[in-house]
């Protein structure tokens, strides 16, 4: 089984830590993973705002990178989620269609692919998880609260996995961030508004992380608590299943 | 009257007081918490959703069959029939009738399609008064504002400033603010209204195009009072209110009352078939863009909604921005997709008030697609040309490194490419970014410097 991992524009740049957890957790797990070294990105702040026309030279640069693998795992479920539904292509959209059905987000990768039933991992801290919208409701990675259906949670049932770990709730489950990609720019007051409300359900049930699939929300909400000068920190999921078995 | 200012800028200024932002944000998370509850004691309430969806397909697809049959029964019913294809032609039918009876008063109740005509404005400038009945929009209505929520106008006012508005336009006492007394105070001033209006116009729900009637829900029975004291019965609706057939009620009924406010049905749910003895009874089939959005395939599902409200009542953006943001007297998410039809350039900014996160689609009792048509017609607008100048080239250059490896590791390497080139992360102090966020340290190597180095060795 040979995974091309990717890892988006924004956590090659900002966030290395979580990309090489997510490296040494896909090679702990055993499996053949490579990094392609000429990605860049999936396209999304182009399309999101509107511009979906000038993402064509990103979707078949990311054809030519991640083709050959059996599978394409990223560790951001927005990311994902836009390859998965926007990932097109005028010279050959046999090999696009291909990649939307192989990408994963690391989450359900290991919980539907790898199957994973164990991990030794130890995180003892309280933890909050915030559902990222676009893995929620996009790649179903959790049970939407606005579905009258069985619940179900990937990434809970990872983190509980982890010794030590206390996972914390929340008041509002699966409510938005606010980052929303240029939406955090062009509705700056409403986005803040967003991020501080989700804080504060996190803070006032006792979380020390917030973690989630996703670090575009989560840089949103470390902007607003490295403002705030918050004890609060962000944490990717990645880096709680990758923490060291032995060391608190 | 039309706002000139985007929601970007009428949203700062509502969260300039944020704990009215907190309080309006909590009045609705309420509401869709209700919305939940009755959901989910509902048995087979995604099976009802998704029947809703099916009814409402057929109907856009066989939409004009479905009216020829609708109106055809309305004729039989001894109802006349008038169509209209834009607002103009609305406000004037409704005016040819009143004059005919030389009416001078008007009662209306439950329909956000004349606010959208702007008949109330038309009527009064040709010497009409027309009263808007509905708790709500009476008080929108005295406060010479738009309604800021379809099913819930006033929901942005506190009762405390409904007091003062009771206060300075209704008499009552300065300081009253308590619901109830309040509610009888309008209540008192609208049973002489609904005595004294020999018309009455009222909005609809569901045409039943099997039958010829029609279907208004309301919860104080306002349209009724209205309707039945009248001797002329007007109703104005959308091309899209119609379903097939009177058994098909038993599938929206369910839903409707029960997506808005978590309530199992509304208080009345009334059916207008014939007129009564000495009484008239119009109804006009208004277009108003209504076609236009058929002839869209990307977004025509639109037309299932049946104007419940849900999809605002869950958005997060709508909670912390207030519906009067939008400018649009359809506000929230599906106004978002629904005003861009009606005039894209005054309404091009409405698409991207939102995070697209999918919570409204969740909720939607027809299904449709909220967010997806959020995100289309956001590459509409820009293709189009409704975009500024300054996005497109900023995004062009965004395109350009983002498709070569070259020049993205370059720049990458040279000073994190990220931080000078991604809108949200440029850093400087114009930045809305940093108004009141940071941005996480980005001194250490990349993942892709890292991983030329150590990579192979693991």
């Amino acid at each position: 089984m040979k995974i091309g991992l990717f890892i988006p524009c924004y956590v090659n740049q900002l966030y290395p830590n979580a990309a090489i957890a997510t490296l040494e957790l896909l090679q702990k797990l055993g499996t053949d993973v490579t990094y392609p070294a000429k990605q860049t990105c999936c396209g999304q702040p182009m399309a999101n705002s509107g511009y979906e026309h000038l993402s064509q030279s990103c979707n078949d640069l990311f054809i030519e990178n991640f083709s050959a693998f059996d599978y394409i795992v990223a560790p951001s479920a927005s990311c994902v989620l836009h390859i998965k539904d926007h990932l097109h292509s005028h010279a050959n959209e046999a090999a696009a269609t291909e990649i939307r059905g192989k990408i994963y987000e690391l989450v359900e990768f290991l919980t539907d692919v790898l199957k994973i039933e164990k991990l030794d991992a130890n995180f003892p801290h309280k933890v909050g998880i915030h559902q990222s919208c676009h893995g929620l409701r996009g790649l179903h990675l959790a049970q939407m609260s606005e579905l009258v259906a069985p619940d179900f949670s990937k990434p809970r049932h990872l983190l509980n996995m982890v010794n030590g770990i206390e996972l914390t709730e929340l008041d509002r489950v699966d409510e938005c961030c606010g980052f929303g990609g240029l939406f955090c720019i062009a509705e700056e007051a409403v986005s803040v508004k967003m991020g501080k409300d989700r804080i504060t359900d996190h803070t006032k049930h006792g979380a020390e992380y917030i973690t989630s699939p996703d670090l575009s929300c989560l840089m949103h909400l470390e902007g607003i608590l490295l403002r705030n000068k918050s004890k609060v920190k962000i944490i990717h999921i990645a880096e709680i299943l990758n923490s060291s078995p032995t060391k608190a | 009257m039309k706002s000139t200012l985007d929601h970007a800028t009428l949203a700062e200024e509502f969260n300039k007081d944020e704990e009215r932002v907190d309080w309006h944000d909590g009045a609705l998370w309420w509401i869709r918490q209700k919305r939940d509850r009755s959901a989910n004691q509902t048995p087979q309430w995604e099976e009802l959703r998704e029947a809703a969806s099916a009814i409402k397909s057929n109907v856009i697809s066989n939409l004009h069959d479905y009216l020829i049959q609708f109106e055809e029964n309305l004729k039989k019913n001894g109802v006349k029939v008038y169509w209209a294809t834009d607002a103009e032609e609305h406000n004037q039918i409704v005016y040819s009738i009143l004059k005919e009876k030389e009416i001078k008063q008007m009662v209306k109740s439950k329909s956000m399609l004349t606010e959208e005509c702007q008949l109330n404005e038309y009527l009064e400038d040709r010497g009409i008064e027309v009263i808007n009945s509905d708790l709500g929009e009476y008080i929108q209505q005295i406060d010479n504002e738009p309604p800021s929520h379809i099913v819930l106008p006033c929901i942005h006012k506190r009762k405390e400033e409904i007091g003062e508005l009771f206060h300075e336009h209704l008499g009552t006492e300065k300081g009253l603010s308590d619901p109830t007394l309040l509610t009888r105070v309008a209540r008192k001033h609208l049973s002489n209204v609904f005595l004294t209006r020999r018309a009455a116009l009222t909005g609809v729900n569901f045409a039943v195009a099997e039958t010829g009637e029609y279907v208004v829900c309301t919860n104080e029975g306002n349209a009724d009072m209205g309707a039945h004291l009248s001797e002329v019965q007007i109703a104005s609706m959308g091309l899209e209110k119609i379903i097939p057939e009177r058994k098909h009620l038993g599938v929206f009924l369910r839903l409707l009352a029960r997506s808005a406010i978590g309530q199992p049905i509304t208080i009345y749910s009334s059916h207008y078939k014939k007129p009564r003895a000495g009484q008239e009874m119009h109804l006009i089939l208004v277009d108003k863009g209504r076609s236009d959005l058929l002839a869209r395939p990307d977004f025509r599902d639109s037309l299932k909604c049946i104007k419940c409200g849900a999809c605002m009542n869950t958005c997060p953006v709508y909670r912390k921005s207030g519906g009067l943001s939008y400018h649009n007297t359809i506000s929230g998410p599906i106004g978002a997709i629904l005003a861009p039809n009606l005039d894209m350039k005054q309404h091009a900014d409405l698409p991207f008030a939102s995070t697209l996160c999918g919570s409204c689609t969740n909720v939607c009792p027809v299904k449709i697609p909220i967010h997806e048509q959020l995100y289309k017609w956001r590459q509409e607008i820009v293709k189009l040309g409704y975009s500024a100048n300054r996005k497109t080239f900023s995004m062009k250059a965004m395109a350009l490194t983002l498709s070569s490896p070259e020049i993205y590791s370059t720049a990458g390497k040279t000073g994190r490419w990220l931080l000078n080139n991604v809108p949200f992360a440029i850093n400087n102090k114009f930045n809305p970014w940093y108004k009141q966020r940071d941005m996480p340290d980005s001194s250490q190597q990349s993942f892709g410097e890292w991983y030329a180095k150590n990579g192979s060795k693991k």
